[in-house]
Parts: structure tokens; C-alpha cells; sequence
């Protein structure tokens, strides 16, 4: 008989109240308000009259468990131990004791972690896996995030913008990042269709569930040397990569034509106005890595011009709604090409359908 | 690519080094860092390197790779390089169901970092999009043994592939005082109530639920999640007059930053005094973010359900749509296993291969979809009614000719 220890499965994630501050449990839903500090620091008032203090640092998400170790070497310094992570990849370190924020801001200011994202700053950057773990990347993700932060980096630090601008990186249409919705989007692109490799398709692929995936049925039946495969009927592929998920005979990459486009005015928050998708501001850009500098220097030029444009809440999308598109062109300088006017499903939703012309 | 290691540990990546410039933390950096004891990173630093002077990816799609009796929770990822970097030839990543609300202790942290650093590359993600903890990269004799002692440690694997996806909620309760209901607590019910089509994907696509405890929103539920359940109320904001008064006495007006900007214009500031016409409130939320320690929430607290959030692929992306306009706090749980289980069916029934279930509603309509998992329709479900006269009537008795 084998010793060894029973095998366990499907036990789920560790109890939601497992791993929360003595303070929060105790005073768990009767949250009475909060004040914010300074950038990076909240403090949560209870109906008790505790208070939990929180102090956010931004991360590159992709993190060496020598890094998770000193962020937890933290924790017990400061904070009892207890730490949490936001949906956005920041780190939070939550105190009982405000004489601890100094020196754990120092702590992690000199250990290169920033503290800030908080209210009207640009918080840190949802984005994918890009060359470090996927096989569908137009580009990579962790390298423009990196390069986006360090250049949007005051704003991180300092809560000096009208509303809250938030940012992602998707390193293809899949949008393992969901970036559709965000005040800034990046969004790898490809710009061909896919090479299809028949040998390949033969070895890989079913070749009915191939032509169902692609959503403007550009796939078609073929033969290639008396075996089942596909061609693409070239006009109608918008290079979105599905059928390169389902069959790795498809490939799309490619370095010299993939590359970036930028999506402006998303959000998911209901304040104020519905949550609305991002729209085009910049439908290509090259991808020039390592730090992708035609691409930063638009993302600053949107970040400048709503600043100094924008009222007080107004989240970006809010802004253009109000000054209207036209005028954002103008004032960014992109230019306005017939890629921005869309020709997909449901495209006369977004075309003029009013006499009102700004001039 | 020249193979020449660095400094011993780690290869020559001058176009990777670019990267450590600069105020932002740098995932370079945590690679080097991770590499300085694990083999796999100093050969992902390398294939890295490869891709960005290239400026295309190294990795294959994932092959069939997982843990005994789960179809999900890794992804397998192969290198097409593997003959120059073997300590990657297979790298695949393990999706690990993260606490509600990612709140840890640094003991747990450490005891990740410990199984991490034993079986793989010592890279993680915290976290990944749909909401796990990421342990990013090892090789597929490993996996079954991770997996093992993450049990033993308390942690479970997520979902991936044609499963409910890893469900994700805000910080709730936990500490935030808008919170209208116990996301964590529900999101921690309904992962446990779905193990097994977490880990046994029984679906036609991926299905994703998020849980944020108001309007506001902070985990993208309304984007990204195919049920969405998002707090709200029915009854009256909460207003402390003096706390009101403290507001303007520091400079903000209520009339320019906040009663302008209501979408439903339900505000009045006059004589000194805010007054809310809750009826025509929306509860977006505005108010309450600018004056938090003068507004608060009703009382009488619960959800809105929606349903069919999603990217892109296939057939374009899609926000939520309102499925059931409210239910108490107290009903939810039982509510959404109902619903969920009548959503699940419909969708198992009718739904395409790689079908979201909004594209489903899209492509059979929501009136077809409402039949179908036996919703009456009401008008919190539309903007407006259709503008368009064409109508499908259904056959009804006395329609004989």
C-alpha cells in the first residue's frame, strides 16, 4: 500500500475571510467612510470608530517570489502580516497604526515600488502576457506598460488629472485584458491574414470547426494535394487571429506589419454616464520595441490634452462627448482616416445622425 | 542569437536592459532577479531577448496538459525554440483560484513563493486579467506535484478553457463602505457551489462571473463578465447635513461639481440644503464618490443581475445588459443558482461552439433568450422599446382565418 498523503481536489480557493486584518474583520460591512491622505494613502472610518489605513504601491504584475517575499517581509513589519492586491495589480499593505505609513512609504519607495494611484491619478495598467507567455501576440505587453508608466509616471505618484484615467494594454483582439472599455487602450494588431500551412492543417486541424471560427466567414473549403484544408478569401479578414486560436495552421505574425493601435473615451464605472466602449484615436502605429516610442509619445499627447482640457470629473470619454470628436482630432493632432468609421456589424450606430455640427 | 551569459546567471539582453530604465518597477528586473536561482528564467530572459530584437513571439499554442481528473486551471505553453532555451521547452502556467478580493497574509504568500520556487520558475503574476494568482512557467511533470501541494496549502486551481471561469469580486464589505451587498462571501459561494464546472469545462465557450458591490464597479464586471451582479439600492441616499455643510465650507460646490453633473438631474441645492429626488435617482454613484463622508447608500441593499459582458472574439465585444433590475441581498445566492442553472441550459441547448453566451442573446434575441430561461420581460431590460415595426407576433388562439 502506497503512504502517500490522500489526493485533494476541488476544495476551491482558501475561506473569503481567511486571510483578513483583525481590524477589517471586526468591523466587516460596517465601513462608514473614507478619507483620502494623500496620494496612494486611504484611510477607512468605521461606524466603531476604527480606522484602516492603506497604502498602494504600483507593481509590473509579473513578479519574482523574491519580490511577493519582500513585499511579505513588509507586511509583518508594518502591517501584522496582512496585505491584499487590487484589480488593477497593485499592491496593498493595510495598517492599524498611521505612524507606520512614513517609513513603510519609504521602505517601498526605496525598494522601487511607487506609492500612488489613487482618485485622480492614472493607476496602474491592466494588460496581457504578450511575448513573455502567449502564442496569438501582436506585440509585447509587460515592455509597453513599462515604458507607458515611466512616461505617465508623475501621474501615478501625483492626483493631478480632472477624473480617474485608466489604462490597458491587450497585446491582441482576444483581449485577455479586456481593454474595451478603458480611457486609454492599446491594442496589438495584425494587418494580414493568416498564411495557411495545409501540411500543418492535415496534422492539427478540423477543418469544419476552422470555417466556423471565423466571424465574417472569410474561411473556405478547399483541397490542397487531393486533402481537405481552406483558403481565405483575403478582402473579408479583419486579421482578428480566431482562427489562428483554433487551428495552429493559420499563423498571423508578423514583425514588420503588426502593430498598435489606441483606443480613447472607455469606462465600466456608472458614474455619471453609462459605461461606454473605447473608440478609435490611432489605428496604427509600428511596433518598435524596446521602448515603442512613437507609441508613448501619443498616449502623453492624449494624457497632456485632456488635462488641460477636460472639467473637474470628467472621465476622458465624458471630455469628447463634450467637445466632440472633431475637436479631439484637432486638438491631438491624430489624423482622422476612413479606418476610424466603422464598417462591421451594427456600424450606422456610430455615424452622425444629427444636424449638430460643431464649427 | 549570441548565447553568451551575462553575468553567470543571467544571458547578454541589451534590448531587454532598456527596460530597467526608468522610475516604473521593472518586470526585467523581477525576471533577472527570479533567474539568478532558476534555470527556466534565465532562458525566458533569453527567448525575450530573441523576440524583441525579432519582434515576434516564441511560443506555440498549448497542448493538452493538465492535472489528474481536471480539464482546466493550466494553460500549456510551449517554446518553438526549445532547442536553444530547453529549460523552456515546455513553460505552462498554472491558474490558481485567488482569495476573495485578493487579500492574503504574508504566511500564505511565502508559502506560495515556497512551492513556486520548488517546482518552477519562481515568476508569478499577481494577478492575471480574469482575476487568479498566475505561477507563470514549468514543465509538465511538475504540474500534478504543484497542484498537490498547493492542496495541501489550501489552494485550488482556476478554470480556463470551455469553463466558468475563475469568478472574481471587489474589496466589498472588507473595506469599502459602498459595498451593497457581501461579494466576497457570494463570490466565495458560488465558486464552491461550481467546482466542477470550474474544473471540468461542460461548456460551448467560457463563462465569466464577476461580482462588484456597487456601481462603481472596480472589477470591470459590467465589460468583462458574462453574469454580472452589481450592488445597488432601492431606498433613499443617506444624507448628514452637517457633513454636507463641511463639504462646501472646503470649497466644493455642490451645484457645479455635483448636481450638474447627476445624469437624471434628481439634485437640488438651494438655501444652503441638498435635496434628492430619489425616485429619478439611477444610482450612479457620483454623489457619493465626490462626498463620501456625506452620502452614503440606501438602506434597503442588493443587486442588479446582467448579463453577456465580453472582448472582442467572435462576433464583436459586448457590455452587460440587465437581466433582473434588483434583488435583495439577502435572495442572491439562491436567486442566481436558479438563474444560473436555467442560463446553463439554455445556453448548452442552443449555443454554437465558441459562443458567448451574449452572442447568443444577440443572435436569438433577448425576448427568445427570456422564453428560454423563463424571465418575463420588463422595461429596466431596454434604453428604449424597439424602433423598428418589425415584429415577430406569436401565434395565439382565435388567429385562424
Amino acid at each position: 500500500m502506497s503512504t502517500a498523503p490522500k489526493r485533494i481536489t476541488d476544495i476551491g480557493p482558501p475561506r473569503y475571510d481567511q486571510y483578513l486584518h483583525p481590524v477589517i474583520k471586526k468591523n466587516y460591512g460596517k465601513w462608514e467612510f473614507h478619507e483620502n491622505i494623500e496620494p496612494g494613502i486611504y484611510c477607512h472610518v468605521a461606524e466603531s470608530g476604527d480606522r484602516i489605513y492603506t497604502v498602494r504601491a504600483g507593481s509590473p504584475r509579473l513578479l519574482s517570489v523574491q519580490s511577493l517575499r519582500r513585499f511579505a517581509d513588509l507586511a509583518d513589519k508594518y502591517c501584522g502580516g496582512y496585505l491584499r492586491f487590487t484589480s488593477r495589480n497593485n499592491v496593498e499593505f493595510l495598517l492599524d497604526d498611521p505612524a507606520k505609513i512614513e517609513p513603510l512609504k519609504g521602505e517601498l519607495r526605496a525598494s522601487g515600488f511607487p506609492v500612488g494611484g489613487t482618485n485622480n491619478a492614472i493607476s496602474n495598467i491592466v494588460h496581457t502576457q504578450g511575448w513573455i507567455h502567449c502564442h496569438s501576440s501582436a506585440t509585447d505587453a509587460s515592455g509597453l506598460v513599462k515604458c507607458l508608466m515611466d512616461a505617465v509616471y508623475e501621474h501615478f505618484t501625483h492626483e493631478d488629472l480632472p477624473a480617474k484615467l485608466r489604462i490597458a494594454v491587450a497585446c491582441c483582439l482576444n483581449m485577455c485584458g479586456a481593454v474595451h472599455c478603458s480611457d486609454i487602450a492599446i491594442l496589438g494588431v495584425h494587418r494580414l491574414p493568416p498564411k495557411v500551412q495545409p501540411e500543418l492543417i492535415r496534422r492539427l486541424c478540423e477543418v469544419p470547426t476552422l470555417i466556423a471560427s471565423c466571424p465574417t466567414g472569410a474561411i473556405r473549403p478547399a483541397t490542397a494535394d487531393g486533402k481537405p484544408s481552406v483558403t481565405v478569401v483575403e478582402d473579408q479578414c479583419m486579421y482578428c487571429g480566431n482562427c489562428y486560436t483554433v487551428c495552429p495552421a493559420m499563423p498571423l505574425n508578423d514583425p514588420e506589419n503588426d502593430g498598435l493601435s489606441i483606443w480613447v473615451g472607455g469606462k465600466v464605472s456608472n458614474a455619471r454616464t453609462a459605461p461606454k466602449f473605447s473608440k478609435l484615436a490611432v489605428p496604427f502605429l509600428p511596433n518598435h520595441p524596446p521602448r515603442w516610442p512613437e507609441l508613448v509619445e501619443a498616449v502623453v499627447k492624449i494624457v497632456d490634452v485632456y488635462a488641460k482640457n477636460a472639467r473637474k470629473y470628467e472621465r476622458v470619454g465624458e471630455w469628447i462627448e463634450r467637445i466632440g470628436w472633431p475637436r479631439f482630432f484637432q486638438l491631438t493632432g491624430f489624423e482622422f482616416t476612413r479606418y476610424h468609421i466603422d464598417d462591421f456589424k451594427h456600424a450606422g450606430l456610430t455615424y452622425a445622425r444629427s444636424a449638430h455640427v460643431r464649427f | 542569437m549570441d548565447n553568451e551569459k551575462g553575468d553567470g546567471h543571467v544571458p547578454a539582453t541589451p534590448l531587454l536592459d532598456e527596460l530597467e530604465n526608468g522610475p516604473w518597477p521593472s518586470f526585467v528586473k523581477e525576471i533577472k532577479s527570479a533567474a539568478q536561482s532558476s534555470e527556466s528564467a534565465q532562458d525566458l530572459l533569453g527567448q525575450l531577448e530573441l523576440s524583441y530584437q525579432e519582434k515576434k513571439g516564441h511560443w506555440k499554442h498549448g497542448g493538452l496538459v493538465g492535472v489528474l481528473g481536471y480539464g482546466g486551471g493550466v494553460i500549456g505553453r510551449y517554446s518553438d525554440a526549445g532547442e536553444q532555451f530547453p529549460k523552456i521547452a515546455h513553460f505552462h502556467t498554472l491558474r490558481v483560484n485567488q482569495p476573495a478580493g485578493w487579500f492574503y497574509t504574508s504566511a500564505a504568500l511565502r508559502t506560495i513563493c515556497d512551492i513556486w520556487e520548488r517546482h518552477g520558475s519562481g515568476l508569478t503574476n499577481m494577478h492575471g486579467s480574469t482575476g487568479d494568482l498566475i505561477l507563470l512557467g514549468t514543465t509538465t511533470p511538475e504540474l500534478e506535484p504543484t497542484f498537490q501541494e498547493l492542496a495541501q496549502a489550501g489552494f485550488d486551481l482556476g478554470g480556463s478553457g470551455s469553463s466558468l471561469r475563475t469568478p472574481s469580486c471587489c474589496v466589498g464589505m472588507a473595506r469599502c463602505e459602498w459595498a451593497c451587498y457581501d461579494d466576497m462571501k457570494l463570490c466565495y459561494d458560488l465558486t464552491m457551489a461550481y467546482q466542477d464546472e470550474m474544473h471540468r469545462p461542460p461548456f460551448p465557450y467560457k463563462f465569466k462571473i464577476k461580482c462588484a458591490a456597487c456601481p462603481n464597479d472596480c472589477v470591470a464586471a459590467i465589460a468583462r463578465a458574462d453574469l454580472a451582479i452589481i450592488g445597488t439600492w432601492r431606498d433613499d441616499i443617506q444624507i448628514d447635513d452637517a457633513e454636507v455643510a463641511a463639504y462646501t465650507a472646503k470649497g466644493l460646490s455642490i451645484q457645479k461639481q455635483v448636481c450638474d453633473l447627476c445624469p437624471t438631474r434628481c439634485m437640488e441645492w438651494e438655501g444652503g440644503k441638498l435635496a434628492i429626488d430619489n425616485r429619478n435617482c439611477v444610482r450612479c454613484m457620483h454623489c457619493i464618490n465626490v462626498m463620501p463622508k456625506a452620502l452614503r447608500p440606501g438602506k434597503d441593499r442588493g443587486a442588479v443581475i446582467m448579463i453577456g459582458g465580453k472582448a472582442p472574439i467572435m462576433q464583436g465585444a459586448l457590455l452587460s445588459s440587465v437581466l433582473i433590475p434588483f434583488v435583495p441581498a439577502a435572495e442572491l445566492m439562491e436567486t442566481l443558482q436558479e438563474l444560473v442553472r436555467r442560463i446553463w441550459d439554455f445556453w448548452d441547448e442552443y449555443g454554437n461552439n465558441r459562443e458567448r453566451v451574449g452572442e447568443l442573446v444577440q443572435r436569438v434575441g433577448l425576448p427568445a433568450f427570456l422564453d428560454g430561461i423563463g424571465l418575463d420581460p420588463v422595461p429596466e431590460m431596454v434604453a428604449s422599446p424597439r424602433d423598428n415595426p418589425y415584429i415577430y407576433f406569436q401565434a395565439q388562439k382565435g388567429d385562424e382565418r
